[in-house]
């Protein structure tokens, strides 16, 4: 840093010597690559996989329908809720949406937002996806409530519900998904920048799964241990049926729905559990997550089979059997992450479950299930939901589109 | 199955570009084709039907958000040629428009209007942004809100002219101020900070 010159020749220098730092720090584990490559992976060298595998994984934006839903969960999340501003109109929120679908654009791919303040956080994207979502006020807001989705609404009260307005509603939701928490929250801190003349920030919900590439292809494990998701729908025909609307006007076809529930999990009371009566809540085993009547995860419980004591061997109060269904059609997606917060002084966890559940229609599939693990499901002995906020998951956009234009344009 | 389902790798090339477009985007000048890693959505050059060629490669252009009085626009310009290119001139519909510059001046920043214009040089690029030199926007007839797209005009010394589209972002970077009411905040970075 010269002291002499000018001023402003000093900071620009300051600047680019900064960025030419970091620049230069990736510079040359890409030139090794690119040494080693010539674009033939099978030279590569070993050492440098971690990032290539990682960090520059990318997965796309613009497409007929959102990212971040089909797509496989990436290792950490936050979860945005906005409440617009008065003033935000039909005409704002084209204008909002057209410079987050920009951000959103240029961030998954691997390039910074335009006017990115850290530029070098813009460049390890490790599979960024930013996937918004609009509740029941965007569309009032918009003016075109009679294109809001009819299940996209406030969802009836449980009487195990005991939500706080803290982690409820929100007029629009950006899902932002990465296998990096810095990228996370780089591009969370973007989104928020170019939201602020719109809408301000209702509430965030930070999760994580397990790191990337620690357990592929496995169903994820939430923090009493349980495998969770096993019963989501399967790639291919059946998530179709179940995800995504088949046809409808443009702001309806290819869309989907999202219900976000923070479900606090009492690990204190759930610790004065036994193992046996632990899978018994559930009714499947811990380890494998197979039903109580198989060995396999995926293996088709039996409700029928009787124990040596006259009872069915999966209880009819467990959590397998209340949420059980047959029918792709009625299934859900479910997407959820872990949350955990800071115990309280005498050691009591803050912990739980982001459980965003994605489906075609939150009445027809959502609603039943939910109607019957409220009504009877023991694991609501040690689970209590205390945020709720439904939203639309709109069709993606093309390139020179943003998301949201088929139902504001 | 739909096509977001499977991942795909960035490329080493497409990180070797991206990062000389950071280095680019922090003053440093190096000189990079980014028209083939920058596909913007939004505010990319807007030829006329019948415009002859472009004069420059205008990258990631962008108007910082103001209600009124002043404000500015910003781009990367990418010379392409084998020859220097001088830009002399900028206009707007919204607003009276120089070509400016941040200087220090008895120890303090200011901007000021740029004597012979901004320089290009060939096979170069040149960065309009925040502190450094930038498309001065001197009196908005009507608000620049966030998200709001505009239209310039660049002229060159030799007569050519070229429009491009910007879409304007709340930005509150650096804290600089384009408006001389507002005073400018201590631009000074002291050598620890530097270090």
């Amino acid at each position: 840093m010269t002291g002499s010159g000018p001023r402003a020749v000093s900071r620009r220098g300051l600047l680019a010597g900064g960025a030419l730092a970091a620049g230069g720090a990736l510079g040359a584990t890409v030139a090794v690559t690119a040494v080693g490559s010539s674009d033939d992976p099978a030279t590569r060298p070993a050492e440098l996989a971690p990032v290539a595998e990682i960090g520059l994984a990318v997965e796309p934006f613009h497409g007929t329908r959102q990212a971040g839903v089909a797509t496989e969960p990436q290792a950490h999340a936050a979860f945005v809720a906005l409440v617009l501003r008065p003033e935000t109109d039909r005409e704002a929120l084209g204008r909002m949406l057209r410079l987050l679908s920009d951000d959103a654009a240029r961030l998954t791919q691997g390039r910074p937002a335009l006017a990115d303040t850290e530029p070098e956080l813009g460049l390890l994207p490790a599979r960024l996806t930013v996937t918004f979502g609009f509740g029941p006020g965007f569309y009032q807001a918009a003016n075109v409530d009679e294109r809001r989705p009819p299940s996209v609404a406030a969802l009836p009260a449980f009487r195990i519900d005991r939500l706080s307005p803290h982690w409820s509603g929100g007029d629009l939701l950006l899902q932002i998904c990465a296998d990096d928490p810095l990228t996370v929250a780089h591009a969370q801190r973007v989104l928020v920048k170019d939201s602020r003349p719109f809408a301000t920030v209702a509430w965030v919900q930070q999760g994580f799964r397990r790191a990337a590439g620690a357990e592929p292809g496995r169903t994820q494990r939430n923090l009493f241990g349980q495998l969770d998701g096993t019963a989501n729908p399967k790639p291919g025909a059946p998530l179709e049926t179940a995800v995504w609307v088949p046809d409808g006007p443009a702001w309806l076809r290819d869309s989907t729905t999202l219900v976000v529930r923070r479900i606090s999990m009492n690990l204190e009371s759930w610790d004065l559990l036994g193992r046996t009566d632990r899978e018994l809540s559930v009714g499947r085993r811990l380890d494998t997550g197979a039903p109580l009547t198989g060995t396999d995860e995926h293996d088709e419980p039996d409700f029928d089979a009787l124990g040596s004591g006259g009872l069915t061997v999966i209880p009819d109060f467990s959590h397998l059997t209340r949420s059980h269904v047959t029918e792709d059609r009625l299934r859900i997606l479910r997407r959820p992450y872990n949350y955990d917060g800071v115990p309280s002084a005498d050691g009591t966890a803050d912990s739980g479950l982001i459980f965003a559940s994605y489906q075609a229609d939150i009445t027809q599939q959502f609603l039943p299930i939910q109607r019957r693990l409220a009504e009877r499901d023991l694991l609501n002995e040690w689970t209590t939901p205390i945020g709720s906020a439904v939203f639309a998951i709109p069709p993606g956009c093309p390139e020179g589109s943003w998301v949201g234009q088929q139902l504001l344009g | 199955m739909p096509s977001n389902v499977t991942g795909r790798r960035l490329r080493p090339a497409a990180l070797v570009a991206a990062a000389l477009l950071t280095a680019a985007m922090a003053g440093c000048g190096s000189s990079g084709d980014s028209s083939a890693t920058n596909p913007t959505p939004s505010g990319t050059t807007a030829p006329a039907a019948d415009a002859p060629a472009d004069v420059v490669g205008i990258n990631d252009p962008w108007v910082k958000a103001a209600d009124k009085g002043m404000t500015a626009a910003f781009a990367t310009l990418v010379n392409e040629s084998d020859a220097d290119v001088t830009l002399t001139g900028v206009s707007t519909e919204v607003s009276p428009m120089e070509l400016h510059e941040m200087t220090m001046k008895d120890g303090e920043m200011v901007m000021q209007a740029k004597e012979g214009g901004i320089v290009i040089k060939a096979k170069s690029s040149h960065m309009l942004e925040p502190g450094g030199d930038h498309l001065m926007m001197l009196d908005l007839q009507q608000p620049v809100r966030a998200g709001d797209e505009l239209t310039f005009t660049l002229a060159f010394a030799d007569g050519r002219t070229q429009s491009f589209t910007a879409v304007a972002k709340p930005f509150t970077g650096a804290e600089e101020s384009y408006d001389p009411e507002h005073s400018m905040p201590d631009m000074s970075m002291s050598p620890s900070a530097a270090s």
